[in-house]
């Protein structure tokens, strides 16, 4: 939106999915066991465990802008001034990890066993995928209204859209900046919840970077600057990585990501339901 | 120093006042009196220091050196590969001002034409001389950096980069998963240049990395002397009209796309040279070592040494390779480190150490004297007085903005 790629956005997330982690520890949890909770119990745990996430990534995002992009707005860096203190941010947090927590992934908490719930021509539906799949579309509509609805929203676009002008007409640009960073702090906070529910062994210092390419493949397949052009694309990378997998094998996976990536970007450099690059280049 | 200061004022330099010079002060002034000296004069101060630079794995001196930890030469060896890839990288960022995070790629490539073509591991089963391999390798990149080129930049900023970095990314997937280059088995036994001592022991061997320092200097001064030639040709006046604004490049009739591929094909070279130079070395490649967070590190070094300054980020390059070598690094401070020195130099000083030499009016004053005469006693032409002062290889200018005002007019 902010016609910035936040490069150390993967490393939001992965504070997000060790935030969600170590609440799962403190909540007595222990890697390895199935717990036999209540469902209820469970569900107020897992929600509490996203809050966590969620208010940590968020707050991380906005440390982020103010240590990392803040000081650069001021003195009018160039544009890729702004990508190599992201690449330096994404390489400090990664790194603070690793010394933290060691380079082994994190042990493998499992609240809630996936089990299957119905069928869709004989492949089965589990019950986490249900809940992922319902809470990240209303997550979606969520950020969707926000942006195209509400007041801050419009504040958002009118400043992706030119900045000087949106200030001129009393927009708070640093306002909408910390805005949109902490939002997108907050979605990667949930997303890591969801993440760690299906993929428990995933909490591991670099589990963020392959998924922020990914990330930014769908984003761009879809349409930079447009969220429902990135819900789509994401479903189709989605798609297009598991069919990659199944004809060429798994080791195959992430080269079909990226050549999808590289492949959309040279004949549709707008994405698929892409606003024009031509103006968001610089 | 302060005759030289008098005699060229600039825009951008303050006068220096009266009472002790501050240290910028003082670089701008080494700067000057730098640029004032006569190609020749230039020459004759350079070659004690290259002198010196050859020797450094004999003298091994005490406090500089690695040992016991690491053997220095192979130390100082590894430095100039990274100074290497930081001169190709440079031209790619830094003269053309595009973001190349996949960099290790080409070095990956070049690397690995080294193996295939000389390792009794490869299917191919040749056993190509290291000689032979070099110019090999350097056109199998350079078409590699043209075909990762043409599609991609088109693209500017920002999506070139992460393009760049998916490019890396598919590099090494493809190492790990094609089947005959091994994975993680490697090749072993990589074809090394010929040659011997005096006494007949051979120069270049794995334990001994002495001959390879020498042989990776003298490629980085043969590289350094060719890259300065482009920048002054018009291919490297394109590259800055393209770093500097690529719309008005475009409108003033630059091809921008055709010098922007030129520059990932000439930079995709330097890095296919380094790694054959690296694999010959090691005598040993396999999918290890060409992850993103070594592109970070050649990032790193270009950054931190100054982008656009060949010297620049060779100071850089150095550095990167040197310090971890030196203080015994674990390899996650070492990221660490220079994730955090990547931040502070882009707040504090975003040109880096030594700053880009080349700014758009770099040929400002050829300009200025072909249109109103030299009128100096050092040259018949504008055109050889203002080419002495600038653009010679090994040199090391913190701030080159005397190159843009136009000197030498009023004497």
């Amino acid at each position: 939106m902010l016609q910035l790629i936040n490069f150390a956005h993967s490393e939001i997330f992965v504070i997000g999915v060790f935030g969600v982690y170590f609440t799962f520890l403190a909540l007595g949890f222990e890697p390895g066991a199935v717990p036999s909770l209540p469902i209820g119990g469970i569900i107020a745990d897992l929600v509490l465990a996203g809050a966590v996430g969620m208010i940590l990534a968020g707050v991380a995002a906005v440390l982020l802008e103010r240590v990392a992009y803040r000081p650069l707005r001021r003195r009018n860096a160039p544009r890729l001034a702004f990508l190599i203190t992201a690449i330096g941010a994404s390489f400090v947090i990664q790194q603070l990890f690793r010394i933290f927590r060691g380079s082994n992934p994190e042990g493998t908490i499992r609240l809630l066993p996936p089990e299957p719930v119905f069928r869709v021509f004989g492949a089965p539906v589990t019950n986490l995928q249900i809940i992922i799949i319902v809470a990240s579309i209303a997550m979606f509509f969520a950020a969707d209204s926000f942006v195209n609805r509400t007041r801050l929203g419009r504040g958002v676009r009118a400043v992706a859209q030119d900045p000087a002008t949106a200030t001129l007409m009393g927009v708070n640009r640093e306002r909408v900046i910390v805005l949109t960073f902490l939002l997108g702090g907050l979605l990667a906070g949930a997303a890591a919840l969801f993440y760690l529910m299906t993929i428990p062994q995933g909490a591991v210092f670099n589990g963020g970077f392959l998924l922020g390419i990914k990330a930014f493949a769908a984003a761009v397949l879809g349409g930079i600057g447009n969220l429902r052009g990135a819900l789509l694309g994401g479903l189709i990378l989605g798609i297009a990585e598991n069919y990659g997998q199944s004809l060429f094998g798994g080791d195959w996976r992430d080269v079909v990501a990226f050549v999808l990536l590289v492949g959309v970007l040279m004949f549709r450099p707008t994405g698929i339901l892409g606003e024009s690059l031509g103006k968001a280049r610089v | 120093m302060s005759s030289a200061s008098t005699r060229e004022p600039t825009r951008t330099d303050p006068p220096s006042g009266p009472g002790t010079p501050t240290v910028r002060e003082r670089w701008a002034g080494a700067s000057r009196w730098w640029n004032a000296r006569s190609r020749p004069e230039q020459w004759g101060l350079l070659v004690p220091v290259v002198v010196l630079i050859y020797f450094l794995p004999v003298i091994n001196p005490p406090i500089i050196t690695t040992e016991p930890a690491t053997d220095f030469s192979i130390a100082l060896f590894n430095a100039a590969v990274f100074a290497l890839i930081a001169i190709g990288l440079n031209v790619v960022i830094g003269q053309a001002g595009l973001l190349d995070l996949g960099y290790v790629g080409f070095f990956a490539i070049g690397a690995y034409t080294a193996a295939v073509l000389s390792s009794p591991d490869s299917e191919l089963g040749v056993r190509f001389p290291w000689l032979v391999i070099v110019p090999i390798a350097m056109v199998i990149t350079m078409i590699s950096g043209v075909i990762l080129g043409t599609p991609t930049l088109r693209l500017r900023g920002d999506y070139l980069a992460i393009v760049t970095l998916g490019f890396g990314e598919i590099v090494r997937l493809l190492a790990d998963n094609i089947d005959p280059l091994r994975g993680n088995r490697g090749f072993q036994d990589i074809a090394r240049p010929g040659g011997s001592y005096p006494d007949g022991s051979p120069l270049f061997t794995q334990t001994d990395a002495q001959g390879f320092y020498w042989l990776a200097v003298t490629i980085i001064i043969i590289v350094l002397f060719l890259m300065g030639n482009l920048e002054r040709s018009r291919v490297g006046r394109a590259w800055i009209a393209v770093r500097e604004d690529e719309d008005a490049a475009e409108l003033t009739g630059v091809p921008t796309y055709r010098f922007k591929i030129w520059a990932f094909a000439i930079g995709a070279a330097v890095g296919g040279l380094s790694g054959t130079l690296f694999a010959a070395q090691v005598g040993f490649v396999n999918n290890q070592r060409f992850d993103i967070t070594t592109s970070i590190l050649y990032l790193a070094a270009v950054v931190l040494g100054g982008q656009g300054n060949k010297v620049g980020v060779i100071v850089g390059a150095f550095l990167v390779s040197y310090i971890p070598d030196r203080f015994q690094f674990e390899p996650e401070y070492r990221f660490l480190v220079f994730g955090l020195a990547l931040i502070i130099l882009m707040i504090f000083r975003p040109q880096g150490i030594l700053g880009m030499r080349q700014h758009l009016l770099a040929y400002g004053r050829q300009a200025y004297q072909k249109l109103f005469g030299a009128g100096t006693g050092v040259a018949p032409t504008g055109l050889t007085a203002s080419s002495r002062g600038r653009g010679d290889p090994p040199e090391a200018t913190p701030d080159d903005h005397a190159g843009t005002s136009p000197r030498g007019g009023g004497e």
